[in-house]
Parts: structure tokens; sequence; C-alpha cells
């Protein structure tokens, strides 16, 4: 049986661990009544996004003794969740992560790399910044998370390609932007939606995006949480700006066909990458003969 | 022709309509409240916010106070019922001429213009936050982003308010939503006044035109254009200027008044928390 995705997108409460706790347990219940797999929160699904100086407050270790964490493990006995939550590890550092769960155990975290400070944007005020963009083995198989401002980065969504992926998750906190000029949609969902379905396309992997909805103070967050298919297409999509939980069969043989057709992974020059990379982050002049392979 | 290049400032009304009224909807409710309290002068602006709190809340949930001073064109009153009548919603009249003279008569009778505006403002905020505390709503702001950044408005008067959902929309772009919600084509298509002086416009008094001031706004706020380059581009340098002087001068009136820093953690420096802390 192909497993199902499930997306959620809706407002949490700002800085309240134990009503969005509520509230996740409701959406897994239903996500699970209607046949999911995995379900997946936005980003910073467990606390609401612009958090300030409520980082270090509302800040958890993703582990069973854990009055948040514990309960959601247990209900990761049936699903397999992802939740979004302000993690504090040993030395009190408080990151931006995404956890994996599945059958009670935590399968993978992964602390936002990239922290926007620009504009409206003041993560890096606030959160430490990861260090790591590892794929990881699920029941399902080879998946990989990234934190909305991670994939406007082309490298980590690269990086988890290398490294296996074959279905890339982006949980984000995306406010909604850009009226100028007049469009169907704002530009962020625009630009959101197109690179989103770019990297399914260029790595033949399924990708999808979850984004909140609601309102922080003015700042509101559009939804639309998406899932494209390893040939770059459309499979599903939720509702602009409205609550709502999105669930799409993953056909995980659309894998061999895209690949069949297209072989941008087999084809992938990894060494020459390296070589280059390594030769421009040394400002080493180009090489007098051309190297081989 | 104009020298300049037209700046297209539409917006699709659709989209920015939807945005909005979640917006009133969501941030009414989330602090506890069902309902709004707007003051509906006769103008667009207000006569906008009128008709997004009555999609938001139902009209039952707005009330809409009209406050007219005894210079007040009768114009603007008959305007506001238009208002009030095409969205169904609440509604009381306050004629604030009481309270306003019996400050200025008996303390500043001979105050200016601008004085005697700034007082009437004030007075209409007394009252629409009085009315909201007996209404149990929340005051609705009417202020668009083209006045909040010109400044052109009164502190603790019309820029007093719980939420504002046009204020991140220029004047040219509340005409057009104007106009896609419904809003009588007479408000619409009327000269623009704070009407606190008879035959006051607004355009008059700022010495150009909305259309004008909001392509030079878009360019330099929005866009990040230098002044230089918006002069380089054709617009009239001396209004870009004024503008740009505007801003500035006025940007005391958009933030918190500031706050002598003493301890380690002081309140709008290093105590950062939304207003929709905890809900």
């Amino acid at each position: 049986m192909p497993p199902t995705l499930a997306l959620v997108q809706f407002q949490p409460r700002l800085g309240d661990l134990h009503a969005n706790l509520e509230r996740h347990l409701d959406w897994i219940r239903r996500a699970r009544s209607q046949g999911a797999d995995v379900v997946v929160f936005p980003e910073l699904s467990l606390t609401g996004y612009i958090l300030q100086d409520l980082v270090p407050v509302v800040a958890r270790r993703p582990r069973r003794e854990d009055p948040i964490f514990g309960p959601l493990l247990e209900a990761s006995r049936t699903v397999d969740v992802v939740v979004g939550f302000v993690e504090e590890d040993q030395r009190s550092r408080f990151f931006n992560s995404a956890a994996y769960l599945s059958q009670g155990q935590v399968v993978h975290v992964h602390r936002k790399v990239y922290l926007p400070t620009y504009g409206m944007f003041d993560e890096g005020r606030f959160f430490a910044w990861g260090d790591h963009v590892a794929a990881f083995d699920t029941r399902f198989g080879r998946f990989g998370l990234l934190i909305c401002e991670d994939f406007w980065h082309v490298s980590p969504p690269y990086l988890l390609w290398l490294d296996g992926a074959d279905v890339m998750i982006f949980p984000m906190a995306s406010p909604g932007r850009g009226i100028v000029p007049a469009a169907p949609k704002l530009s962020t969902a625009r630009w959101v939606e197109a690179v989103v379905q770019a990297y399914a396309g260029l790595f033949t992997v399924f990708t999808a995006f979850v984004n909140r909805t609601g309102f922080e103070d003015g700042i509101h967050f559009w939804g639309g949480s998406a899932i494209y298919g390893p040939d770059g297409s459309l499979l599903a999509q939720a509702p602009y700006s409205q609550e709502a939980l999105l669930l799409q069969e993953l056909d995980l043989r659309a894998l061999h066909r895209a690949r069949a057709r297209l072989p941008l992974l087999r084809d992938e020059r990894t060494a020459l990458f390296q070589r280059e990379l390594a030769r421009i982050l040394e400002r080493r002049e180009l090489p007098k003969a051309p190297p081989r392979f | 022709m104009t020298p300049y290049p037209t700046i297209d400032l539409s917006i699709n009304t659709d989209l920015v309509r939807e945005i909005l009224v979640r917006f009133i909807r969501t941030e009414i409710t989330r602090a506890g409240f069902q309902r709004a309290v707007v003051g509906v002068s006769g103008g667009v602006d207000s006569a906008l916010v009128c008709f997004l709190a009555a999609e938001a809340l139902g009209p039952e949930n707005v009330l809409a106070v009209r406050m007219p001073y005894r210079t007040s064109s009768p114009e603007s009153l008959e305007h506001a019922a238009l208002v009030i009548e095409a969205t169904g919603v609440q509604h009381l009249t306050i004629d604030i001429t009481p309270m306003v003279d019996g400050y200025l008569e008996h303390y500043a009778p001979d105050a200016s213009r601008l004085r005697r505006g700034n007082v009437m403002a004030r007075s209409r905020m007394i009252v629409l936050y009085d009315q909201s505390a007996a209404f149990r709503g929340l005051v609705v702001g009417t202020g668009n982003k083209t006045e909040i950044l010109l400044g052109y408005s009164t502190l603790y008067g019309d820029a007093a308010y719980a939420i504002n959902p046009i204020g991140d929309l220029y004047k040219t772009q509340v005409w057009q939503l104007a106009a896609a919600v419904g809003v009588p084509e007479v408000i619409v298509q009327k000269a623009p006044s704070a009407d606190l002086w008879v035959g006051q416009t607004d355009e008059d008094e700022l010495g150009f035109s909305y259309r004008l001031a909001d392509q030079i706004l878009y360019l330099l706020v929005d866009e990040r254009y230098r002044v230089e380059e918006v002069i380089e581009m054709g617009f009239p340098a001396d209004v870009v200027q004024a503008i740009m002087e505007r801003v500035r001068r006025n940007h005391y009136k958009r933030i918190m008044p500031p706050i002598a820093k003493l301890s380690h953690r002081t309140v709008g420096y290093d105590f950062l928390y939304l207003r929709d802390w905890g809900t």
C-alpha cells in the first residue's frame, strides 16, 4: 500500500504549548481516521511563529519524559508525525526545529540552518543556527526535512537529494506579501509554489510544503500547502488561508517512472561539483589543463 | 501626458478583500470580542472599513458612529448614512460640538485651525473608545498607508485604534477596493477631506494629489528607490522631496514613544512580545 501523506494547515495559539498539543492530537486523530500514514504540521506548529522573547519559555527537548512530546510520541505509534517546535539543547541553545516521530521514537530532528534575519524576519536574534542537513530512513522510504528559509537556498535540498531523500518535506510559516502587481495570488504564494515544484522536477522526488494559516498581529499566513510528484506535477493543494487537512497517496513507483524517463540523478556529477566548489571556496585559479572526470 | 511613468498600483480586490475580512474576524475574536466599532465620517476610508467589518462580523456586530461637529459638512453626514444603509450595521450619531466647544470656548478661544481640528479628532477618539466599551467591541481604524506614511493624521485622534485593516493600502488602492466591495460611487468619487474646517480638502492641504503621492511613496518605501532615482524618473523634485521630508518628520506618529532605558529589560527595546501573545 502506498503511504498517504497528510498535511495540516492551521493557526496555533501563540506561545501556548498545551493548547497546541491538544490541537495536534485532534488533527492526528482526524488524519488517521482518514487513512493518513504520515501527518505533517507547519513550522513551529507547537508554539506559533513570531515568538520573540517567548522562545526560551516554550523550548522543549523531544523525549518521552517531556509532557508535550510524551503524548505526541504515543500518538506516533499508529501514524508518523512531523511537528515544529523550539528545541533546547543540552547547553540551552534554542533551535527552530522539526521532528519526525514514528513508532514511539524520535527518528530525526532537523534544526533550521537558515534563519531569516532581514525585513520582517528576526529569527537570528532569537534562535541558534542548525548545522546539519541529512536525509533519514522512515517506514516509507528515505525522507528529508527542511524548514522554510532552508529551501530558499539551493544547497540544502541539493544535499538532501544526494543523501538519498526521495520525499522532501518543507514545514513553513510563510507570511503573505506582495499585492502589486495585481495577480491571482500573493507573490509569496506564487514563489513558494514555483520553487517547491521546481525541486520536485529537478530532483525527480516528491516534495511537499505545509504552510500554516491564520494571523499573528497583522501578519497573514496563506496556507495553500501542496504536494508535487517526481515529474514536477502538482498532486494536491489545500485552499489558501483556511484551516485544512490535505491527504495524498504517494505512489512511490512514480520515482522509477520519472527516473527512467529523466535520469537527472544518475547523471549528477557530484565529483565535478565537489572539485569546483572546493576550488571556488579556496579561490584557486582555474587549472591549466582540463581535469578528467 | 505626464513627464513621468505611471506606476500601476492596482490590486486583486478579491484576494485583498478575503485577507482583510479574515484579519478583522481573527484579530477581534482572538482578543475575546465579537464586535467592532467604526467611526464613519462619510469618507471612503471609513466606508471601506465599515463594509469589511460588516462582512467579517455580521452587520449586527458592527457599530458605526457618526460624530459631526457644527462646522462639518452636511454632505459628510449624508454619505455616512449611505454607508450605514448599505451595510445594515448598527449606528449612533453623536454631536461632538458640546464637548469640543466646551473646551475650546473656555480655554482656547483663539486656537488655530490645526489645534481645533486636533481637538475634534481627539474628541472623536474619546467617543469611539467609550462607545466601544458600551458596545463590547474593538475600535477598528481607518487610516490608509498614504496617510500613515505622510503623517496626515492626529496622534491619539484618528490614529488611535485597536486594529487597522487598511493601513497597508495606498489611497488609490483604497478607492479600487472600496468600489469593488460596493461602497457607493458618490463616496468613492468625491475629493478626500478630513472635514475639519469648511472647504478643506486633503490634496489642497498636502499640496499634491494622492495619485502622485502614492506612486512616489510606492517607489520610495515598497521598492526602496533612492530619492534621486525617483526624481530622475521624471517625478517632480519638489514633491518627491516634500514627501520624503514628511515621512521622516512624522515618524514619531508611527512608533511607541521612547522610554528612557535604565534597566536590563525595558518595554519597547528588549521586552518583545506580539500583541497576540497567548491567543
